[in-house]
C-alpha cells in the first residue's frame, strides 16, 4: 500500500478485502457512471491511455466566460477503479476555475475514491486525473 | 494425492519451488502467470549462488582457475542450449532475451533490406515481434504485412500462401501465441517461407518452455527464446541461427570478447557464437539457464507437454461451465498451450486479477504486450491464466472459485 490511506479505516468492520475495494459506491459510479458523454464544443479535450491495460479516458471540458468549468464529460473503458474515480472526480470539478483544477492531487482523488490502492492499480486510479491535467496543458495563466 | 492421471510427480517437483510454499493474502499461492515468467527451483538458484561464492571471474579472459572454471561453464550452458533444440554449439548466441534476440535481428538482417522488400508477421505476434520491424522498415523503407488469424483464433494458412511473395525477405512468426496459447504450423509457414527465399525467423518464447523443440525439424533460420520463462533466471535469453547465416550477418553489438583483432583503423570479428556477444556477458545466467535446461530434461519436456495437455483440457472445461464467461483462442486442447485468456462479462480483467490476487491468485490482467491483437478481438484487456508443470488441478479449481467469488462481489 502507498501514500497515507490505511486500509483498515475504510468499510464497516467485517468486510473482506474484496468487498473494501469494491464498495458499494465504487460499483455503482463503475455499472452508472456519472458525467459519461462528450461535449462537441468542449473547449478543452485529452484523451489519455493506461499503458499497463490499454485502458483509456477522454475527457472534454467546457468553461464559461470566467474560465470556470460549465461542463465536463468523459468517454472511454476501463475497470472499476478507473471508471469511479473519474466519475467522482467529474462530479466535483463543476463550477471550480482552472487554478482550482491544477491543484488537484493525486491525494485527493485516492481519499474520494476511500479505498486501499495498491502500487500497480493506482495507475488506473489516477488516469482521469491525468487526463484532466494533460488538458489544460494548453491553457496559459496570462 | 496431488492428481490423478498424472505422469509427472508433482509433489516432488513442487518441494523443488520453493517459492509455491507460501501465503498470499492468507490463502496458499496459486501463481498462474508462468506466460509472463516461470518460478525457478532450488537447483537454478544454487547454481546462481555457487557461481558467486565459488567461481565468480569473467569469461574469455584471465588464465587462473576461476576464469577457466567460469569460462568453462559459461561454455557448457551454450552446449546444453544447443543440445536442446537441435542445433550445434557456434549456432547459440546468448542475449538478454526474446526482445534482444529479436532485435539483434532486425538490426543486423534489416541493413539489407531495400526499398519495397516486405517483412511478413502474423496479428498475434507479441509487441517484441512488431515494433523492432516497424522500426526497421520505417529506416529502409520496407513493408511489413500481417498474416490474419481466423475466428478460432489460429493462423489462416491459405492468406499466408496469398501475403507471403518473392517480395518478402523476411518472415517472422510466434511459435505460440501469448495470448490465444494457439500454436502455430511453423513448419508450413517455413516451407512458404523458404519457397520465395525469405528467411524464417521463429519467436519460441511461449513453445521453448512448453514443448519438445527441435530446429532442424521446424526448419526455421533463426529461433529466439526467454530463459526466464522456462525455469532459468531473467536477463538471458537465446537466439538460434543457421551457422552459414549467422557467419554472412554483420554483429548486432560492438565492443570487447566479439572482436579478433583491433587495431586504431579496423577490427575483425571473432568466431561463433562470440561474434554477436559483445561485452562481459550474463555469466551467471547464462550457467543458471543451463542448469534449468538440465531440470526440463530430467523431467521430460514430452512428459510436459502431456502434462500440460491434461491441465488445458480441464481448465478449458471448468471455465466454460462460468455463465458470461469468454474465452479466447481454439477451444481444442491439441491446438493450444496452457495459457488462458478470458473475460467475464461486466468485469473489468483488472478488477478480476485484483480480486483473485486477494483470493492468493496471481493472474495476468492487460494486453498482454499484444494490442494489435486485443484491437482485433474487439477487447482492451483480458485476464490470463497461464499454467505450468508445476502446476496442479487443484489450481485450475481455485481460479474457477476465485472467478466465482469476483462475480459475487461485481454481484453478477
Ligand atoms: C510470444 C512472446 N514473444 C516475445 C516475448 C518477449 O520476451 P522477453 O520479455 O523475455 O524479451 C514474450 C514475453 O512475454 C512473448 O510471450
Amino acid at each position: 500500500m502507498i501514500l497515507d490511506i490505511n486500509p483498515n479505516q475504510v468499510g464497516e468492520g467485517e468486510l473482506t478485502e474484496e468487498e473494501q475495494i469494491y464498495k458499494e459506491n465504487i460499483l455503482d459510479h463503475y455499472k452508472n457512471p456519472h458525467n459519461f458523454g462528450s461535449i462537441d464544443t468542449a473547449t478543452f479535450r485529452y484523451k489519455e491511455f493506461n499503458p499497463l491495460c490499454g485502458d483509456q479516458i477522454e475527457i472534454f471540458l467546457e468553461l464559461d466566460q470566467s474560465n470556470k468549468v460549465k461542463d465536463v464529460k468523459f468517454k472511454g473503458n476501463g475497470c472499476a477503479i478507473s471508471q469511479a474515480a473519474i466519475s467522482m472526480l467529474t462530479d466535483s470539478i463543476k463550477n471550480k476555475n482552472i487554478q482550482e483544477l491544477k491543484k488537484i492531487k493525486d491525494e485527493d482523488v485516492l481519499t474520494m475514491l476511500g479505498i486501499p490502492i495498491g502500487i500497480v492499480r493506482i495507475k488506473c486510479a489516477l488516469l482521469g486525473l491525468k487526463a484532466l491535467h494533460k488538458s489544460l496543458e494548453e491553457f496559459s495563466d496570462e | 494425492m496431488l492428481n490423478n492421471k498424472l505422469s509427472l510427480n508433482l509433489e516432488k517437483i513442487r518441494k523443488d519451488f520453493v517459492i509455491l510454499n507460501q501465503k498470499v493474502h492468507g490463502h496458499r499461492l496459486v501463481y498462474l502467470d508462468n506466460a509472463s515468467t516461470s518460478q525457478k527451483p532450488i537447483q537454478v538458484i544454487e547454481a546462481i549462488n555457487n557461481y558467486y561464492q565459488e567461481y565468480n571471474a569473467n569469461v574469455h579472459r584471465g588464465i587462473y582457475e576461476l576464469s577457466e572454471k567460469s569460462t568453462h561453464q559459461y561454455e557448457l550452458a551454450h552446449r546444453k542450449v544447443a543440445v536442446f533444440i537441435g542445433a550445434s554449439f557456434e549456432e547459440i548466441i546468448f542475449t538478454r532475451g526474446t526482445t534482444e534476440s529479436i532485435n539483434l535481428l532486425a538490426y543486423s538482417l534489416g541493413q539489407n533490406l531495400k526499398p519495397g522488400d516486405e517483412i511478413v508477421l502474423t496479428q498475434m505476434e507479441h509487441h517484441s515481434n512488431i515494433v523492432p520491424w516497424q522500426e526497421i522498415a520505417k529506416r529502409q523503407s520496407a513493408q511489413i504485412k500481417y498474416i490474419p488469424i481466423t475466428s478460432e483464433g489460429e493462423l489462416d494458412l491459405d492468406a499466408a500462401k496469398k501475403i507471403i511473395t518473392d517480395k518478402t525477405k523476411i518472415v517472422s512468426v510466434a511459435h505460440v501465441s501469448n495470448v490465444l496459447g494457439t500454436i502455430n504450423p511453423v513448419k508450413e509457414i517455413g516451407q512458404i517461407a523458404h519457397n520465395h527465399n525469405a528467411l524464417f525467423i521463429v519467436d519460441g518464447a511461449q513453445s521453448v518452455p512448453n514443448m519438445a523443440i527441435n530446429v532442424k525439424e521446424i526448419n526455421c533460420d533463426f529461433l529466439a527464446f526467454s530463459g526466464h520463462k522456462m525455469i532459468g533466471p531473467t536477463g538471458i535469453g537465446v537466439l538460434y541461427g543457421k551457422k552459414d547465416l549467422l557467419e554472412k550477418m554483420s554483429p548486432f553489438l560492438y565492443g570487447g570478447d566479439m572482436i579478433r583483432e583491433v587495431s586504431f583503423q579496423n577490427s575483425s570479428w571473432n568466431c561463433l557464437p562470440w561474434k554477436f556477444e559483445a561485452g562481459t556477458p550474463n555469466i551467471v545466467g547464462g550457467i543458471g539457464l543451463g542448469i534449468a535446461i538440465d531440470y526440463l530434461k530430467q523431467i521430460g519436456m514430452k512428459e510436459i507437454e502431456d502434462y500440460e495437455k491434461e491441465i488445458t483440457a480441464y481448465a478449458l472445461k471448468r471455465l466454460q461451465t462460468i455463465e458470461d464467461l469468454v474465452i479466447y483462442g481454439p477451444k481444442d486442447p491439441e491446438k493450444r498451450i496452457a495459457t488462458i485468456s478470458f473475460n467475464v462479462k461486466g468485469i473489468h480483467a483488472h478488477d478480476l486479477a485484483t480480486i483473485l490476487d486477494r483470493e492468493g491468485i496471481a493472474v495476468r490482467g492487460g494486453h498482454h504486450c499484444a494490442m494489435p491483437l486485443m484491437n482485433l478481438l474487439g477487447i482492451t484487456a483480458s485476464a490470463r491464466a497461464s499454467f505450468y508443470f508445476y502446476n496442479t488441478f487443484e489450481d485450475v479449481d481455485a481460479l474457477i472459485e476465485g472467478i466465482k467469488k469476483a462475480k459475487k462481489v461485481f454481484k453478477l
